[in-house]
C-alpha cells in the first residue's frame, strides 16, 4: 500500500527513510568516537597545519557563475549555439511555432 | 465560387502569419494577429452559410424555409471570438504602449532584454 | 447538501468568477476586509474542488456529466436529438486530478499573496485577475465541449498576461507580458481554426460526440496537428517554450506558481485531444515519437540552459520547463504504445501524470521561496547573493526540500514519479531513460548552484530578514505535500493517479458513452 510497484522494481520510501536514518546514526556514532580532548583556541583548531594564513570567509564564497564554470566551459560549443537560439526576439518565437507546425503536418501526412 | 470565402480566409491567415514573422514593429505584429483573427472569423461564418440562406430565427419562419437557414452555431462562435479578439488586441496594444515608454522603441529586435 | 454536491462542477467555475467581480467592490472597504473576502472565496473554491474530485473518485473516476439547463442534469440527448446540443461539463478521473492540483496551488498562492502584496497598492486589481485565471483553469479542466475549452483557454490567457504585466513600472514584465500574450493569441487562433475544421466536418463541438465521429481524414488530421502545436505552445514544450521562461521569470512569485498550473491545464488539454478526442482513430506512431522527441528536447534544453542563468527566477523557470518534458515523456510513451497497450505503457502514463502534481508542488514551492529571497535581499542576481541562510533559515530549509524533490532525490515526491518514468521509458527505449536520468542529475547540479550561491557562505548582504509568517506558512503547506507524497506514494498512486491514468488510457469509450449513451 505504501510503496509503488513499477512492474520492474519496487520503491518503498519508508524502508528507505529508515535505512537512511540508520546510516546517519552510524555516521554520528563514528563521529562520536573522535577525540574530544583537543585544546581549543590554540593552533590545533587552525585549518592549515602548514601555517598558511586563513583567508577571510567573504573571499572564499563561490559565486553563482563560478560554481559550474568548468562544465560550461567544457560544453561551450553547445552553450554558444543554445544561447544563440534563445534570442528573445518575438519573431523567432513565432518562427519556432510555424516550423513545429510544419513538421507535425509532414509527420501526419507521411504517417497516415 | 462556393469556396471563395475559404480562399479569402486562408489568404488573410497567411498574410497575418507573414506579418507576425517578418514585420519588425510591435504594433504591426498586433495588426498581424488581428488579421489572422479576421481570417478565422470569416472562416467560421463561411462554414455556417447556406446559399441564399436566411437568418436562423425560428419565430414566424415558414416551415418551407427551415432548411435554408444558415447555421447558428458558427455565428455564436464568431461573436464570442470577436469579443475575445477585442480583449486580446486591447491588452497587446496597452502592453506595447508601456513597452514604448520603458524601452523607447517598438522594434521587435530591440525589445529583447529577456534572452539566453 | 445533495444539491450542492450535484451542482458542484458548475459552482467550481462560478465561485471564483463571482469572486472576481465581488472583490473590487469590497476592496473599497479596506485591505483587511478585502483579504478576508478573498480568503473565504479561495477556501470555498478549494472545498468545491475537493467535493467535485471526491464525487468523481468515489465512482473510481468514471465520467460524470453536468448539462447546463437540462432537467435532469445528466440528460445529454433530449428526445429526438442525436447530437448533444447543450453545453456540458464532463468530469472524469483525469479532470478530478487536475482540479485538485489547481486547488492546491490556488490556496498556496493566495495565502502567499496576502503577505507578498502587503505594501503594494493595486490589490483590488490583482485578486480579481487571479480569480478569473482560476475560474478559467477550472473551466478548461472540467468542460466537455471544445468551444467552451477555447473560451476558457482565452480567458486564462488574458488573465494570466494581465498578471504577468501586473507591475508596469518594470519594463521587463511588460516585455514578458507582450510576448506571452502574442503567443497565446496565435495558439488560441490555431485552436479556433481546428474547431472550425472539426465543426465543418462533423457538425458538433462536443468532445464526446466528435470523438465518436473523427477519423483519419485529411482535415481531421490538420485539426489534430493544429491542436497539438497550439496546446504544446501553451504548455511550454520546446522549441515553443521561450514565452514560458519570460512569463514565469517576470511574473510576481505567486503568479509564477499559478502559471505552472495553467500550463499544466493546457497540457491536460493536449492529453485530452490525443487520448479522448482522437485516440484510436489516429494511431499515428510518427506523431507519438515526435512528441517523445519534443519531450526529450524540452528536458535537455531546460536543464542545460538553467545552469547558465544568473537570475534566480529565470533559472527556476527553466527548471519548470524541463519538468513539462518529464510529463510529456511519460504520457508520450503511453500514447506511442497505446495501440499495443503493453503494461509499461500504463506505468509510463502513471509516472507522467503523477509527476504533474509533484511538479506543481515543488516548482510552486521553489517559485514562492525565490520570491521570498527576492523580497528579502532586494536582488534576483545570484552573483550578488550569499549567506542568506544565516538569516532565512526557514526559507533555506523549504527551498532545499523543493530543490531536492525537483531533482528527484529520494525520499521526496519527485523521485517516485521519475522512477516510474525512468523504468517505463527504459522499456520503450533505453536512450530515453538515459537522457531522463542525466537531466535529473543536471537538475540537481543546477539547484546545488542556486542553494550554494544564495543561502550558503558568509553574509554578503545587510539587513536581510526572514520571510513573513504568511509566506512561510504557504511554502510550508506545499513542502508538506512534497514530503507526504514522497513518503506515501503508493497511497496517492492508487487513489488519485491510477483513476486519472485509466481515464486517459482506457476511458475513451466510457467518456463517449457518458454523453451519447448506448
Amino acid at each position: 500500500m505504501n510503496g509503488i510497484n513499477s512492474g520492474f522494481g519496487a520503491w518503498n520510501p519508508l524502508v528507505w527513510t529508515a535505512l537512511f536514518l540508520g546510516i546517519v546514526a552510524v555516521a554520528l556514532a563514528i563521529r562520536a568516537l573522535g577525540r574530544k580532548d583537543y585544546k581549543k583556541k590554540t593552533g590545533q583548531t587552525k585549518v592549515y597545519l602548514s601555517g598558511n594564513e586563513e583567508p577571510e570567509p567573504e573571499d572564499l564564497h563561490v559565486r553563482g557563475d563560478a560554481l559550474y564554470w568548468g562544465m560550461v566551459e567544457a560544453l561551450s560549443g553547445y552553450y554558444r549555439r543554445a544561447r544563440a537560439l534563445h534570442t528573445g526576439i518575438l519573431s523567432d518565437y513565432f518562427a519556432w511555432i510555424i516550423v513545429t507546425l510544419g513538421i507535425v503536418f509532414v509527420l501526419l501526412a507521411v504517417g497516415r | 465560387m462556393g469556396n471563395f470565402p475559404f480562399v479569402v480566409a486562408m489568404l488573410l491567415v497567411i498574410l497575418g502569419l507573414y506579418t507576425l514573422l517578418f514585420k519588425r514593429n510591435l504594433i504591426k505584429l498586433v495588426i498581424g494577429a488581428s488579421l489572422i483573427e479576421t481570417g478565422v472569423n470569416l472562416f467560421l461564418v463561411a462554414l455556417g452559410y447556406r446559399t441564399a440562406g436566411i437568418a436562423p430565427i425560428y419565430t414566424y419562419a415558414p416551415p418551407a424555409l427551415a432548411d435554408r437557414m444558415v447555421l447558428p452555431t458558427p455565428q455564436a462562435l464568431t461573436l464570442t471570438s470577436i469579443v475575445i479578439g477585442l480583449a486580446t488586441t486591447a491588452l497587446l496594444l496597452s502592453f506595447a504602449v508601456v513597452i514604448h515608454r520603458h524601452y523607447g522603441t517598438l522594434d521587435v529586435r530591440e525589445v529583447k532584454e529577456l534572452k539566453g | 447538501m445533495n444539491a450542492l454536491s450535484v451542482h458542484a462542477p458548475v459552482l467550481l467555475v462560478a465561485t471564483p468568477l463571482l469572486a472576481a467581480f465581488v472583490v473590487p467592490l469590497v476592496a473599497k472597504l479596506g485591505s483587511t476586509v478585502r483579504n478576508a473576502v478573498v480568503g473565504v472565496f479561495t477556501l470555498l473554491t478549494a472545498s468545491l474542488a475537493g467535493l467535485v474530485a471526491a464525487n468523481v473518485l468515489a465512482g473510481s473516476g468514471a465520467p460524470s456529466v453536468y448539462v447546463f439547463g437540462a432537467n435532469p442534469l445528466n440528460l445529454t440527448l433530449p428526445s429526438g436529438m442525436h447530437v448533444p446540443i447543450r453545453i456540458l461539463f464532463e468530469v472524469d478521473g483525469m479532470s478530478a486530478f487536475m482540479i485538485l492540483i489547481t486547488a492546491l496551488v490556488a490556496v498556496a498562492a493566495t495565502l502567499y499573496s496576502f503577505s507578498y502584496f502587503k505594501e503594494h497598492s493595486g490589490g483590488e486589481m490583482y485578486y480579481p485577475l487571479l480569480f478569473l485565471l482560476l475560474a478559467a483553469i477550472f473551466g478548461m479542466e472540467e468542460t466537455g465541449d471544445l468551444f467552451n475549452f477555447f473560451v476558457f483557454l482565452e480567458i486564462a490567457g488574458i488573465a494570466a498576461c494581465g498578471l504577468i504585466g501586473f507591475r508596469p513600472w518594470r519594463g521587463r514584465s511588460q516585455e514578458a507580458a507582450f510576448k506571452t500574450m502574442a503567443l497565446y493569441t496565435l495558439s488560441g487562433l490555431f485552436v479556433l481554426i481546428a474547431l472550425g475544421l472539426l465543426y465543418g466536418q462533423h457538425g458538433g463541438l462536443n468532445i464526446a460526440y466528435l470523438s465518436s465521429r473523427v477519423g483519419a481524414g485529411m482535415l481531421d488530421l490538420v485539426a489534430l496537428g493544429l491542436l497539438v502545436v497550439a496546446l504544446g505552445t501553451k504548455a511550454g514544450v520546446a522549441p515553443m517554450h521561450m514565452w514560458a521562461l519570460d512569463a514565469y521569470g517576470e511574473a510576481p512569485a505567486p503568479i509564477s506558481a499559478v502559471l505552472v498550473a495553467s500550463s499544466q491545464a493546457s497540457l491536460y488539454g493536449l492529453f485530452r485531444v490525443l487520448f479522448t478526442l482522437f485516440g484510436a482513430a489516429v494511431s499515428v506512431a510518427a506523431l507519438g515519437w515526435f512528441l517523445i522527441a519534443l519531450s526529450v528536447l524540452t528536458l535537455f534544453v531546460g536543464v542545460t540552459m538553467a545552469l547558465l542563468q544568473k537570475d534566480i527566477k529565470r533559472l527556476i523557470a527553466y527548471g519548470a520547463v524541463s519538468q513539462i518534458g518529464y510529463m510529456l515523456l511519460g504520457v508520450g510513451v503511453g500514447f506511442t504504445t497505446s495501440g499495443s497497450r503493453p503494461a509499461y505503457g500504463f506505468v509510463a502514463m502513471q509516472g507522467g501524470i503523477f509527476h504533474m502534481v509533484n511538479d506543481a508542488a515543488c516548482i510552486g514551492l521553489l517559485f514562492l521561496a525565490a520570491g521570498a529571497v527576492h523580497r528579502a535581499s532586494g536582488t534576483r542576481d545570484l552573483n550578488r547573493m550569499g549567506g542568506l541562510g544565516h538569516d532565512m533559515k526557514w526559507t533555506a530549509a523549504l527551498f532545499a526540500i523543493g530543490a531536492l524533490a525537483l531533482a528527484g532525490v529520494p525520499p521526496f515526491n519527485g523521485f517516485s514519479s521519475k522512477l516510474l518514468i525512468y523504468e517505463s521509458s527504459f522499456a520503450a527505449s533505453p536512450i530515453l531513460a538515459a537522457i531522463a536520468i542525466l537531466s535529473s542529475i543536471l537538475l540537481l547540479a543546477v539547484f546545488m548552484k542556486v542553494f550554494q550561491a544564495a543561502f550558503l557562505g558568509p553574509r554578503l548582504l545587510e539587513n536581510v530578514r526572514e520571510a513573513s509568517r504568511g509566506m512561510l506558512v504557504s511554502m510550508l503547506m506545499l513542502a508538506v505535500v512534497v514530503v507526504v507524497f514522497g513518503l506515501f506514494p503508493g497511497f496517492f498512486v492508487d487513489k488519485l493517479v491510477t483513476p486519472a491514468a485509466k481515464a486517459l488510457w482506457l476511458g475513451r469509450d466510457a467518456y463517449v458513452r457518458a454523453v451519447l449513451g448506448g
